[in-house]
């Protein structure tokens, strides 16, 4: 036997563990949660007695019928746009100021990093009382009674509590992208900055001896080598926004007529609540099916890449 | 060598069957805020006193009228990991939940051995019955169809005399809002506070006996009366404060004391809640029944069952024939703000619970919806959703066709 192929029989065996627990824990569990989402598993009684009986996709069906989980998608896909486009936007910007290595910048790089360690439930009270409305017009609370002594108490408005939409983004989303936004922009502006260091300064020198603009250099430059960190910070990022649950289960709750609801909170009211086990793994799948839509590609990408 | 591991090994033994003989009951509750957790400690205390022998672990999660904790329940009883006793309220959410998959043991006859079988009304007893047998005693009797009302605004804004009648709880709403205050303070953001107000005004609606047929399976739940409860929570709605998808039930209380709100319709928990913020009954906040409930007590009730495998049985037994008795009773419930599920315990020294006490003995009773006692929880999940949508959008034939769906679901009538 070749030196080479002990080695590889050795690695082997070294990852073998992780492969038997990922393979139990994860992908087994995976396959249970898909066969109880094809089951009639709707109460408890049924759960307990555990006698499994197929119904294809009833489950899915009831759910697309469904328009609590119809708002859920839509909340979803607003969600996810306007937290990407903010914590991308935002942590390039700070992550280029924070670059340019001005005076206390290290003070700054910390201070906006440090939301990030905060845990969402944390995130989600706080700016809860932050956005409370109070009772308009009379008793303004948290943000709009700050509006009320600048004079302002025309920008007053329901925040979180609004039932008003535009098309079908409900405008009760924007109080939790701020704060989501808030707890997330520091982390992509971390890796935007790990991004920005790692591009070598002789190619910023080249082209500023080539007579290259500020703005070029950022745009011809900078953001083509940022394009790697840019695609990871929109999977983490993504992936995040599509499972969010803690955020918002502590700051809204699902809202007036479902205005911040999202799958998962639904998911844990039909799996803990209705004990409705198969509806709620139907959910699960598809979030599991979102989520996949936006990391194989980038696998694939990668997977390509690296040979 | 081996000597020594034997040694060990027998120490350990030894060590781990005094721990779980003697030792120890793990009572489960999600009694943490204000009141509960004050009245739970001083009970738990009590016990520990009268069997010194018999250490309490008191397992709690927080979360009002129990929603994170139902949750971690039912993933340890599925576990196999049941607590030796735990806290549920009275009915569907028990017998549905628990009962009829065959996890808990009947306690019919330990009721008759102890001697407190007719200690409870007929009524809370047929609560807690599935087939005849009992599966869990009462410790607590809430009211839910009790309005609180601010006595200092109260007279303020010109009122003498509590609303009878629906048009004279209109009036004075119509009031407190000419006077600028919030005339019903609500806070609906875990939406069972919203479907509480529904139910309260079916049973105005509907009478005693015909709601509690309702979900008998012996009324249809499409009816006429049904509309005129929407109707007339819609016309509520005209009267609460504008951030009630904000706030949670004791913030909506809280505007009460800080004489922002003039009423507030809340299970009498609230009462206690009252109490611990430093409010007299009778002085600064009054109490009434809303319209039309006169007669009725919906009641939600705490009750504790005994589930099968408990892993300390015989301590749990220990201890609900403790909960059951008078003692454990009247040390219980006037700090939370309760009243004794026993008739023959006496209810303490506060106005609104002696009242109330006396009502518990003679009013019809009627199970709550959203407290899990009158159906099965998918059922109750499904209503505070219509519920929900009902305040948003106003829209009455919907969320009429909403709770129509949710009983066709879980096998009420609706024909």
């Amino acid at each position: 036997m070749s030196v080479q192929k002990k080695k590889a029989r050795a690695g082997f065996f070294i990852i073998l563990p992780s492969l038997i627990f990922i393979g139990i824990f994860v992908y087994y569990f995976i396959f249970l949660t898909v066969r109880t989402s094809t089951s009639n598993w709707n109460s408890f009684s049924a759960l307990v007695k555990g006698e499994y009986q197929f119904v294809g996709l009833r489950n899915y069906q009831r759910l697309f019928k469904d328009p609590r989980f119809q708002t859920d998608l839509w909340n979803t896909l607003f969600f996810t746009l306007f937290f990407l486009a903010g914590c991308v936007g935002i942590g390039l910007f700070l992550a280029n100021i924070i670059d340019k290595k001005l005076k206390g910048s290290n003070f700054f790089q910390n201070l906006f990093l440090f939301p990030m360690a905060i845990s969402y439930v944390v995130t989600g009270t706080v700016w809860g009382w932050i956005f409370a409305p109070g009772n308009l017009p009379s008793d303004p609370q948290g943000i709009n009674l700050l509006f009320q002594k600048l004079g302002l108490s025309k920008f007053q408005w329901m925040w979180y509590t609004s039932t008003k939409s535009i098309g079908k983004f409900n405008l009760a989303l924007i109080p939790v992208i701020i704060a989501a936004v808030w707890q997330m922009s520091g982390y992509v502006m971390a890796m935007y900055l790990a991004g920005l260091r790692a591009i070598p300064e002789e190619l910023i020198e080249a082209s500023q001896v080539d007579g290259a603009t500020g703005t070029q250099i950022f745009w011809k430059i900078k953001m083509p080598m940022l394009r790697p960190i840019t695609l990871s910070a929109m999977i983490v990022i993504g992936h995040m926004s599509l499972k969010i649950f803690d955020l918002i289960y502590a700051m809204t709750g699902s809202g007036p007529n479902n205005v911040t609801d999202m799958p998962a909170i639904y998911m844990f009211e039909q799996m803990f609540r209705s004990n409705r086990y198969a509806t709620a793994s139907a959910i699960a799948i598809i979030m599991l099916l979102m989520v996949a839509v936006v990391i194989i590609p980038y696998l694939y990408y990668s997977f390509r890449g690296s040979k | 060598m081996k000597k020594w591991f034997v040694l060990i090994l027998l120490s350990l033994v030894s060590v781990m069957t005094v721990f779980s003989q003697s030792g120890v009951v793990e009572i489960f509750s999600w009694w943490t805020g204000g009141g509960e957790e004050e009245a739970l400690l001083a009970t738990i205390a009590d016990f520990e006193q009268l069997y010194p022998n018999i250490k309490v672990i008191n397992a709690t999660v927080a979360g009002g009228a129990g929603t994170n904790a139902k949750a971690v329940l039912k993933t340890r009883m599925l576990g196999g990991n049941p607590p030796d006793t735990f806290q549920v309220h009275a009915g569907w959410e028990l017998t549905d939940t628990y009962v009829i998959p065959g996890l808990m043991e009947p306690l019919t006859d330990y009721l008759k051995l102890w001697d407190v079988y007719d200690k409870f009304p007929a009524g809370l007893i047929d609560i807690v019955s599935y087939e005849g047998e009992v599966y869990s005693i009462p410790l607590t009797v809430h009211r839910s169809n009790v309005i609180f009302y601010n006595k200092k605004l109260f007279k303020e804004i010109g009122l003498t005399k509590e609303p009878e009648t629906w048009k004279e709880f209109i009036d004075a709403l119509e009031k407190a809002k000419a006077a600028g205050y919030i005339p019903l303070a609500m806070g609906d953001k875990e939406k069972w506070e919203a479907g509480q107000i529904v139910e309260n005004l079916m049973v105005a609606e509907f009478g005693a006996v015909n709601y509690n047929a309702l979900f008998n399976g012996e009324l249809s739940f499409n009816d006429k009366r049904l509309d005129s409860a929407l109707e007339k929570m819609v016309q509520l709605m005209n009267y609460v404060n504008v951030d009630h998808a904000a706030l949670a039930w004791q913030e909506a209380a809280r505007l009460l004391y800080d004489d922002k709100a003039v009423f507030n319709l809340m299970g009498d928990w609230a009462e206690g809640y009252f109490k611990t913020l430093g409010w007299v009954p009778g002085e600064d906040f009054g109490w009434f029944e809303l319209p039309g409930t006169q007669a009725v007590f919906v009641l939600i009730s705490d009750t504790f069952g005994l589930p099968k495998n408990a892993p300390h049985r015989n301590n749990a037994i220990i201890f609900l024939e403790y909960l059951a008795s008078v003692r454990a009773q009247e040390i219980f419930n006037p700090i939370k703000g309760s009243i004794p599920g026993r008739i023959d315990a006496d209810p303490g020294d506060d106005p609104y619970l002696i009242e109330t006490a006396e009502d518990f003995r003679i009013l019809a009773i009627s199970p709550s919806i959203v407290h899990g006692s009158a159906a099965p929880e998918a059922f109750v999940t499904s209503f505070n959703d219509a519920v929900n949508a009902l305040v948003t959008t106003k829209n009455i034939s919907q969320a009429k066709q909403m709770i129509l769906w949710a009983a066709e679901d879980v096998g009420l009538v609706t024909k």
